[in-house]
Parts: C-alpha cells; structure tokens; sequence
C-alpha cells in the first residue's frame, strides 16, 4: 500500500504553499486568513492525502472564505457551486445545449433530406442517419455545470461545494463519484476523469445530518468561533485602520456576548462588519450609547438586540475587571 | 508503529466513534504523510480523518491524551534502555513481544536485552519481582506492566468493578504468588529475621498492587469508560421516570439532550415535497422560454410542509411531576426543530408557563411553576375550561395538543364538551399518561371517557417511550 500512495502522490505536484502545515499557514495568512493549526492541517492533508474536506461549523467563521484564501493562495481558479434544494445533475455536473441541438436539427434539415434522399428503404435510410447521430451527443454540445468544469481545469483548481447540507440527500449521492475518483460520467460519451484533481472543499451549517458514506470520503474540519488572540488577529488583517485601543474592547465585547443566552451568535464576519462600523463613526474607544446604537450590526434577532442592549454597561465591566 | 495506530483505532470505536475500515488506512496513510514526531500535528492530523463530528472530536482529544501519553511514557522507558533506538514506539513493541509479535529485528533485540536483564538479577524470580517494583528500573517496570496486561487481556476491561480482578490477573502474570509464599513462609519463622522479611515483601507487594492497580485503571478510562456509560444509560433509558433517584437526574439530563438531537436530526428533512403529476403551468413555461417554448424542464407543483406547531398542557400535581419535568427537558431540548411551543401547567387552576420557562435556568422555572399553579388537588375539566376561555388562539389547525396527566380528576366534572372542542380546533391531540393501561379509569381516573377525543393515547413513563411519542408526533409534520 505504501508505494502506491507515494506513487499517487508524486504523480501530482506539490505546489510550494502545500509542502508543509506551516507553508499552508504562511500562504494562508498572505492571502489574508489567519487560520489556525486544525485549518491548515486538514488543508495540508486534503492535498497529501487527494481527499476532500468537509467544513461545519456556525454560519459566519470563514468557511467559504477558506476555500476562497486557499485558491488565491495557489493561484488557481476557484470553482464554487452554491447548493440548494432541488439541485441536480442537470446544474451541477453538464447539460446538454438543447437550443444548440435544436437549431442545427433544423439547419440541418435539408442535408439530412439529401442524405437520405437517395436510400431505397426505410431500414437503409435509418443505417445511413445512425452512422452521424454522434453529431448532437458530443462534446460540442455539452455545457458543462460546475464539478464537470473543475474537472477540466488543466492548472488544477479548488472547488467550493457550499452548503452541501441544503441540497437533497440525492444530490449527496451523486457526489460520490466526483469526490472519491475525480471524475463525471456522461452516459452518451463517457468517463470523463480530472487531468488535476481539484482541492475540493465542501461546507455546512448542520441545518441537517450529512450521509455517513459522503462523511466517510472526507476529511473532517470543525471551524468553530475564535477565541480572542486569534480574533484580534482576523480583524487587524481584514481592518487594518483599527486602532489597538479599540479592537481589544470590542474582541472582548464580542467574546462576552458569546456567553450571553442569546439565539444567534455574533461571529466573526459580524465582528469585522462592526470594526467598521465603528471607524466610519469615527469612534476611537467602546461608549454604551454607541455600542447600543450599533447593535444591529453584530446581532440580527429584535429579542437578542433587547437581551443584551439592557447589559452594555456589564458587559464592558465585565471585560475591564477581568482584564485587570 | 501499524499496531500502535490499529490499537488506537481499536480504543476510538470502543468508546463509540464510528471509524472505518477506509478510515482506518486513511489515518495510516496520514501518518506516513505527517510523521510521528510532532505529537500536536499527529493529534489534529488524526482528528481530521477519524472524528467526523464534533462529538466524535471530543472523544478523539480525550482518548488520544490518555493513549498517547502512555505511549510516550513507555517509549521514553524503553529509551533509556542501552541498545534501543531512538524510535519512539519501541515501547510497544515490548508488549508485541508478549503478543502477537512485532517486527522481527527490533522484537529480537528486545528478547536479548530482557535475557540479560534476568542473568544479572541471579535468576531468583521473587528477587527480581522485588527489584522490579522497587523502581530501581523503571523502563522495566512498565515493560513487565505491559506485557501482564497483554497476558491478562486488560483491555477487555468493561467496568470500574473489574478493575481489582484485572490487577490481581496481572499480579499473578508477574509471579506475585511465589512471593506471596515467600511472605508467609517468613511470617512463620517467628524471628526478627522473618519479621524484618515479611514486612519488606508485605511492603513490596503492597507497592506492585498499586502499581497494577492504577495500570489497570488507566486502561479502563481508554478502554471501559465509555462501554460502562453506554450500559448505563441503556439501562437508565428503560426505567421509569417515577423510580430515577436524584443522583440519575444528571446524566439523565445528557441523556435526554442527546436523545432529543438525534430526534431533531431524523425529522430535520425537507419542509416540500414535490407533488407529483401536478403540473406547474406558469413556471414551467417561464423555464424553457429560451427553448422557444418546447417544454423541455417539466416543472412540478410544490407542497409545502407546517412547521410544527406543539401546545403542552402539563399536570404538575405531585403524583405526575416528575414525568413533566423529563417531557419538558426534551422538548426544550428539541427547540431547534420545534420553533412554536407553547407550555402550560395545571393543577388547581392554568398557566402558561412558556416565559419562565424560557427565560429561567430550568430548575428554578419548574419550582416557580409550581409554586404558580398551586398544588391543590387537580382538576382537569376546569383546566381544560380555562384553556379554551383564555387562550383558544394558541390552538389552530396546524397545532398537535400534547397533554400530559395521569387524568386523575378527582371525582370533578371532567367537561368533555369543552375538551372535544379542543380536540376539534387542533391537528392532533396526543395524550401522554404515566400509568399502565390497565390502570386507566379505575379510581378518579376519567382517561376512557376522555379517550376517543384523543388522536393517541399512550403510556409514557420512560424516557425511550417519550423519544417514541414525539417521533409520532413530529411524524406529522414531515
């Protein structure tokens, strides 16, 4: 087993931001996500290991963002194939230019009428149009929908299947093949395998439990809420004109009302939405009027807005004395 | 190094993460790529292809800092051994010795030094047992620790109760029985001589029981522990909530928690489904414009699905409490899926109870509740009465009712005109009743007279029972 996997594994190169887990991390943070270990060693691992990663966690952490940073990173084109309910192979892996078809039936009209002019009997006639029908099933008339396209990247790519756990359980199935041997098969032509297998990265918000044979084929990544290092981190990367002052008070707000009893929690995304918020209001430490007044933009349900509005002033207290 | 991870992988399903065979060799192929040198990156390495949810991650960071460390430990021992090499899992392959055998070269190595070892000690088993525990070698030590355990079949264990069996099994591997002669042949000689004897052996068998001991309790936490847990909460999840004692209320709790999720998850489908033969004209002429109106997207008509939507009306009199407080345990624990809940509790007299419920910690919501509703004796017709005066929006045609009471009435009017009124305005009415069937309507109990109104009437007392009465009931909705 060991020789077919190094074997496997020289077949494809190594590109230089893949060679370690910190090469993965450096490229990672000069596309602009600070990534944590876990993040980089499975990304590391989806290479080494030809696998996909499945992603979960809550909405707003940087799942998508990481496939986003992972292709920047590699210089390769990011594939993305948004997942909804009633997807199907029709939209996610080819179709057939109908219009195309069509059109050149009825252009073809009369050559097809000269052709089989001169056939004495049905049969013959039939013989002589078998010999062309290829002509509407090739790869000319084949427009092909996202996985079909990743496949055919000749420089490799990285393909995004977003929120996976919205498609219908049938759509999973039809994943399979795609994501354990990299290829499509199209009944009227064939298998069509990947010339480089994509990086494959799917994600998920759990809104339901995922088929254990698709989980089974991936590699598994939980990108939970950062803890405060790591936060202040993310925000003086994506905002830089943050003053020091003042991304410590709010990273620490926002960790505090990750405690609260609160429906939706703020993550990260909202948490940069806010650093910007507060520097277009030229605001240069936390006051409990501003902070109230800005809520909206870290919380997005009217009750949770109310539960913590009325706690402003203990959570900045809070913060302060723990921070002493 | 292949044992040490198989061995592993052996302890991950034992305490109940799903690994399988692909992954079994994805994570020998991830060793091979990452190496076992940086113990944090193997850590996440392994997590990323063993654990494929975040309980099973959990598990994975406790097991491998329990399995690892004693890895370490042994390796580090064996190291300090002259003629080892620096490869860190030598350590195992002592104990491969005593099992199935491990690598030829390096097993063979491991046989010379052990030869030598007991030339040195002048051959008397009991001397040497001594020396052992004695700690004057210390790789040798958990070397022999390892090879009775392998000899014992620790790794079997199941239970903390086993845990003095098991160590007494490798005490004896050890040849702790020659000493144990020894012992009491000088106890017998009645000098100072033998006294002085007996009081070293007593102490050096005393110090190779606990050496054992906590060898043997070590293997049970990555072994046993969660094997017990699994047993225990099986037999939890069949007794009846009236005969939980105080200290089941915790992991009770858990159990429910995690019954409720996985409840969630099952009915966490789809809220349409295609309907079938019915044609949706206007989209699908919308959809194959392009294909100048040559229907090649046939497009369906859509049903959507209610959400659900459960009213609970609990008797909280002492004699039902306790299943109250489990049946509202899971259905708050079922929030994510059941979005509209509505909680009321009776006794003397009705209350809705959601906000408490909501907005306080759960025991202190319950004993408020309590308090609220009185304990006086219970009447369900003036209950259901007040139901239907005070709150009939709550209930409409997307509504399941779910009652749960013994219907234990106390002789009053039990106003079955206004609970068939109720059953009329709801989807369903499902009634929960703690006692067996062939209890219902002896005594005060009006259950048989309020009976047909009921959608379903069932005994729930366990907490399997309640998963299954809200399967049904959420079954409606799917």
């Amino acid at each position: 087993m060991t020789d077919a996997v190094t074997g496997a594994a020289k077949s494809v190169e190594t590109p230089e931001g893949l060679a370690s887990v910190e090469a993965v991390l450096s490229m990672l943070a000069q596309s602009g996500y600070i990534a944590t270990p876990e993040i980089a060693t499975a990304v590391y691992l989806a290479h080494h290991l030809r696998k996909p990663v499945l992603i979960e966690g809550p909405a707003g952490v940087g799942k998508t963002d990481l496939a986003r940073s992972v292709a920047l990173g590699l210089d390769q084109p990011l594939i993305r194939m948004q997942c909804y309910e009633g997807l199907d192979e029709s939209k996610a892996l080819y179709e057939w230019k109908y219009g195309k078809q069509l059109l050149y039936t009825q252009i073809l009209k009369d050559k097809i009428g000269h052709l089989v002019e001169d056939a004495d009997s049905l049969d013959e006639a039939l013989h002589k149009l078998n010999s062309f029908q290829d002509i509407f099933f090739s790869r000319d008339f084949l427009e092909p929908r996202p996985l079909l396209k990743a496949m055919e990247q000749s420089t490799g790519s990285v393909l995004l299947i977003d929120e996976i756990d919205k498609s219908d359980e049938e759509f999973e199935a039809l994943l399979l093949e795609v994501l354990s041997d990299y290829q499509v098969t199209v009944p009227e032509i064939g298998t069509i395998a990947a010339q480089v297998p994509p990086l494959v990265m799917l994600t998920s918000n759990a809104t339901r439990e995922l088929g254990d044979a698709l989980k089974r084929r991936c590699l598994h990544l939980h990108i939970d809420f950062p803890d405060a290092e790591l936060e202040a981190r993310i925000v003086r990367t994506r905002v830089p004109g943050v003053s020091e002052r003042l991304l410590e008070r709010l990273v620490a707000f926002i960790q505090a009302v990750r405690g609260e009893n609160i429906r939706k929690l703020p993550s990260i995304s909202e948490t940069i939405d806010w650093a910007r918020t507060l520097i277009l209001l030229h605001a240069d430490s936390l006051e409990p009027a501003m902070v109230r007044s800005t809520l909206n933009v870290i919380l997005k349900r009217q009750s949770d807005i109310a539960e913590v509005s009325g706690k402003v002033e203990a959570l900045l207290d809070s913060r302060d004395k723990a921070g002493r | 190094m292949e044992r040490t991870l198989t061995r592993y992988i052996r302890a991950l399903r034992s305490a109940g993460a799903g690994v399988s065979t692909t992954e079994a060799m994805d994570a020998a192929r991830t060793v091979e790529v990452v190496g076992w040198e940086d113990r944090r990156v193997l850590k996440t390495a392994l997590g990323t292809v063993l654990a494929k949810s975040v309980e099973e991650k959990a598990i994975h960071e406790k097991l491998f800092e329990l399995y690892f460390s004693r890895e370490a430990a042994a390796a580090a021992a064996s190291e300090s051994q002259p003629g080892e090499g620096e490869d860190p899992d030598s350590g195992q392959l002592g104990e491969g010795e005593a099992g199935a055998g491990g690598e030829p070269q390096s097993g063979d190595t491991e046989d010379g030094g052990e030869g030598g070892d007991e030339g040195g000690d002048g051959g008397d088993p009991v001397e040497a047992l001594s020396a052992l525990v004695r700690g004057e070698n210390p790789g040798k030590m958990a070397m022999a620790l390892e090879r009775a355990g392998a000899a014992a079949g620790v790794d079997e264990i199941r239970f903390a109760t086993q845990s003095g069996y098991y160590s007494r099994k490798m005490m004896e591997q050890m040849g702790v029985e020659a000493l144990e002669a020894r012992l009491m042949e000088a106890l017998g000689r009645r000098d100072a001589q033998g006294q002085a004897d007996a009081e070293a052996l007593m102490g050096d068998r005393s110090a190779l029981q606990k050496q054992t001991r906590a060898f043997v309790e070590a293997r049970f936490e990555i072994y046993g522990r969660s094997a017990q847990d699994a047993f225990m909460n099986e037999i939890l999840a069949e007794r009846s909530f009236g005969a939980l004692g105080r200290s089941d209320t915790a992991r009770m709790r858990a159990l429910v928690e995690r019954m409720a999720k996985r409840l969630a998850v099952r009915h966490a489908r789809r809220r349409k489904v295609r309907d079938r033969g019915r044609l949706d004209v206007r989209r699908t002429l919308r959809a194959n414009a392009g294909h100048d109106g040559v229907p090649f997207d046939i497009i369906w008509k859509i049903k959507r699905k209610d959400r659900p939507k459960i009213v609970a009306v609990c008797d909280v009199s002492g004699s039902v409490a306790q299943y109250v407080r489990f049946l509202l345990l899971f259905l708050h624990a079922l929030k994510e899926k059941v979005t509209d809940l509505e909680t009321f509790a009776f006794s003397a007299h009705l209350a809705d109870v959601s906000r408490p419920l909501e907005t306080l910690p759960f025991e202190t919501a319950m004993r408020a509740i309590v308090d609220e509703v009185g304990s006086g004796g219970t009447d369900y017709g003036a209950a259901f009465l007040e139901l239907d005066r005070d709150f009939t929006e709550v209930i409409d045609r997307r509504t399941t009712v779910l009652i749960l009471g013994d219907g234990r009435s106390n002789y009053s009017n039990p106003r079955l005109d206004v609970f068939k009124q109720i059953a009329d305005q709801a989807k369903r009415l499902v009634w929960l009743c703690p006692e067996p069937a062939p209890n219902w309507g002896s005594g005060d109990s009006c259950l048989l007279e309020y009976r047909p109104f009921c959608t379903l009437l069932t005994q729930c007392s366990t907490v399997i029972d309640l998963e299954r009465a809200l399967d049904e009931i959420l079954m409606a909705y799917d």
